[in-house]
């Protein structure tokens, strides 16, 4: 081969192996934009159907009228739900019709009251728990002993919901029964669900809260344990304020998690709306009813329809300003050292 | 104070505290391990008798005796295989993008916080997404394989991208440097240096986010509501349940039967769930022993 022809040979092969590059990158390029659409897809589906829900217009019976079919002009008005009524009014029953007044059939406050009842338990559960659990291991266990305890932790953040639903109604329920009482707890309550939704979050507070407590510089300790301080007083004056945002932050995130759980809450925690803060009643939170609704066969274009986006919304934003709040805090207020 | 001050009472104390507390912080580990057992024992204890042949091979029925888990488990065989053929390379091409090809802008941060906000959304969200956009808009109302397959790859496409990037980042720059030392272009260090290096890391995170989408119900729920199958889906577009699925059904029946195949279908959901684990465990350390030289 003469050197010209080297020369053009090394020329193209250079540009197909540029042409090559070029079209792999777009190609990428276009991998990338699929998570950004997700995202578009998720918020303009929730909020364009949740705009539908407020401008739908419903029939709602003027005052006196008797339950019978609302027929607006006849005995019912058609009206929209107010932005304000959804967020504030305390029954929601808008599977039953027909409507009475907006009020009482639209107020989505039972269901935020209902998730954020399960997921206190189940925050409760999961802080004491896994905090314990993460001193245990960052300050207490001997290398051996922690590389066997993780890994079966890790275990129970990776069983499927629907099986701690199935603990939770099954298994839990008529425990919890059998030591308080029949008469004090139904089949449902939101105890049996945020109990095992704790156990769920658990190893979740623990890892989390573990990776900010070992990443405390030893120094620190050896310096509390040179003035003849316990390996208790260590972990609670040195350790955990030291790596008190990262354990803060472990908390806000399994609580998100635990609002946005669905499997334990439609299996335990009942299926009926109630605003209360007692735990031994039975709740359905946002999830629950999402599914709820999913599950009948409610057409495509009707109010009901509607509200679970709107529930869905309303979820998302929830579990979105929590885990923002959950990262905050971490860059916030974290110690850094030398 | 002086040092020489202290009471003994007073250390006697602060000694009987610190056991105190450690027994305390030992049972937090230890309620998390038994309450873990506690459930397996139970799921397997219900479970006995149950599970045979009959069981595996049959449809579901309205008599629990007769009743099988043939058709969630080829739905749960059907989605799964569907959501890898879709997830795995947009999500390798998405990794190897911000971990070697994109610029460091305002546009790449935006990605990657992007991603990291995904893996925050609520399941059940996904199944919002999937049922208007899949099932309304794209087929039609018609309820499919394909539309539940779709769902969960974008629920797990997170999980697969952050996997994929550590694999990524965890190859040596200098690996890189020496293929670019000999001239290669930016894609073909990725091809032929990082990507075989990252691939069983990869794979090992893929089988993990695979085995969170079989185990995943409110997703599926919401898009493919539930449903009484017998038979085998043949095509993407057919209706299907999965093992989740039908485990819901069963809990939710009040007869005592019930819940004994409920616990027999989360036997094999649990056993489906443990091999997946244990080939990424495997994966990973066989990886990790050739990478130490």
């Amino acid at each position: 081969m003469s050197l010209r022809n080297e020369e053009a040979y090394l020329a193209r092969h250079r540009n197909r192996r540029h042409l090559e590059q070029a079209i792999v990158l777009w190609v990428l390029r276009a991998a990338a934009l699929i998570s950004i659409l997700t995202t578009i897809g998720i918020v303009a589906v929730l909020v364009s159907q949740s705009i539908g829900f407020f401008q739908e217009e419903i029939c709602v019976l003027n005052e006196g009228e008797p339950i019978k079919p609302c027929e607006p002009g006849v005995n019912g008005t058609l009206t929209r739900v107010g932005i304000f009524d959804f967020l504030t009014g305390t029954n929601w029953s808008p599977l039953f019709k027909p409507y009475r007044e907006v009020g009482l059939s639209f107020g989505v406050l039972p269901l935020v009251a209902g998730t954020f009842l399960v997921a206190a338990v189940a925050g409760i559960v999961s802080l004491g728990l896994g905090i314990g659990a993460a001193v245990f291991l960052s300050e207490y266990a001997p290398d051996r002993v922690r590389t066997i305890i993780k890994p079966i932790l890790e275990v129970l953040a990776g069983i499927p919901t629907v099986v701690y639903g199935y603990f939770a109604l099954l298994t839990i329920g008529p425990a919890l029964r059998f030591v308080i009482g029949d008469d004090n707890l139904g089949t449902f309550s939101a105890l049996s669900a945020g109990l095992v939704m704790g156990i769920m979050i658990m190893p979740m507070v623990t890892t989390l809260s573990e990776d900010a407590m070992i990443s405390v510089p030893r120094s620190l300790r050896d310096a509390a344990y040179a003035l003849g301080a316990t390996r208790f007083e260590v972990a609670t004056k040195v350790v955990v304020p030291a790596a008190l945002s990262g354990i803060v932050s472990s908390f806000i995130l399994a609580v998100s998690r635990a609002v946005g759980e669905t499997m334990i809450v439609y299996l335990a925690a009942g299926g009926r709306p109630n605003l209360t803060f007692n735990p031994l009643e039975a709740v359905q939170a946002m999830t629950a009813f999402i599914v709820n609704v999913a599950l009948g066969d409610t057409p495509h274009g009707e109010i009901e329809y509607y509200t679970i986006f709107v529930v869905g919304l309303l979820l998302f934003l929830i579990t979105l300003v929590m885990n923002i709040l959950g990262r905050w805090v971490v860059q916030r207020f974290r110690q850094q050292y030398e | 104070m002086a040092f020489q001050s202290q009471s003994s009472a007073r250390k006697t104390y602060r000694l009987a505290r610190d056991n105190v507390f450690a027994a305390l912080f030992t049972s937090s580990v230890i309620i998390g391990v038994l309450v873990l057992a506690w459930l397996l024992i139970e799921v397997f204890m219900d479970s006995i008798g149950w599970l045979d042949w009959q069981f595996l091979s049959s449809y579901s029925s309205r008599h629990p005796d007769q009743a099988g888990i043939l058709a969630p488990i080829a739905g749960t065989f059907w989605v799964i295989i569907l959501t890898a053929v879709m997830t795995v390379p947009v999500g390798i091409a998405t990794a190897v993008y911000l971990e070697e090809f994109a610029p460091n802008n305002r546009i790449t941060r935006l990605i990657q916080l992007n991603i990291s906000n995904l893996a925050g959304v609520p399941s059940v969200v996904y199944g919002l997404l999937g049922l208007a956009i899949f099932v309304q808009y794209l087929f039609d109302g018609q309820r499919s394989l394909l539309a539940g397959a779709l769902t969960l790859s974008l629920l797990v496409m997170p999980i697969v991208i952050i996997a994929s990037q550590e694999a990524i980042r965890a190859v040596p720059p200098s690996y890189r440097d020496a293929a670019y030392a000999m001239g290669a272009t930016r894609w073909q260090v990725v091809k032929m240096v990082v990507l075989p290096q990252a691939i069983p890391s990869i794979m090992s995170g893929i089988i993990l986010a695979m085995s969170r989408a079989i185990g995943e119900t409110a997703p599926i729920l919401v898009v493919s509501s539930l449903v009484f199958i017998t038979y085998v889906p043949t095509s993407p577009f057919d209706r299907f349940t999965v093992l989740p699925l039908q485990i819901v059904t069963w809990v939710s029946q009040p007869q005592d039967d019930f819940r004994h195949i409920a616990a027999a279908a989360i036997v094999i959901l649990l056993v489906m769930l443990l091999t997946m684990n244990a080939a990424a465990i495997y994966i990973r350390a066989k990886f990790q022993r050739r990478a130490e030289y």
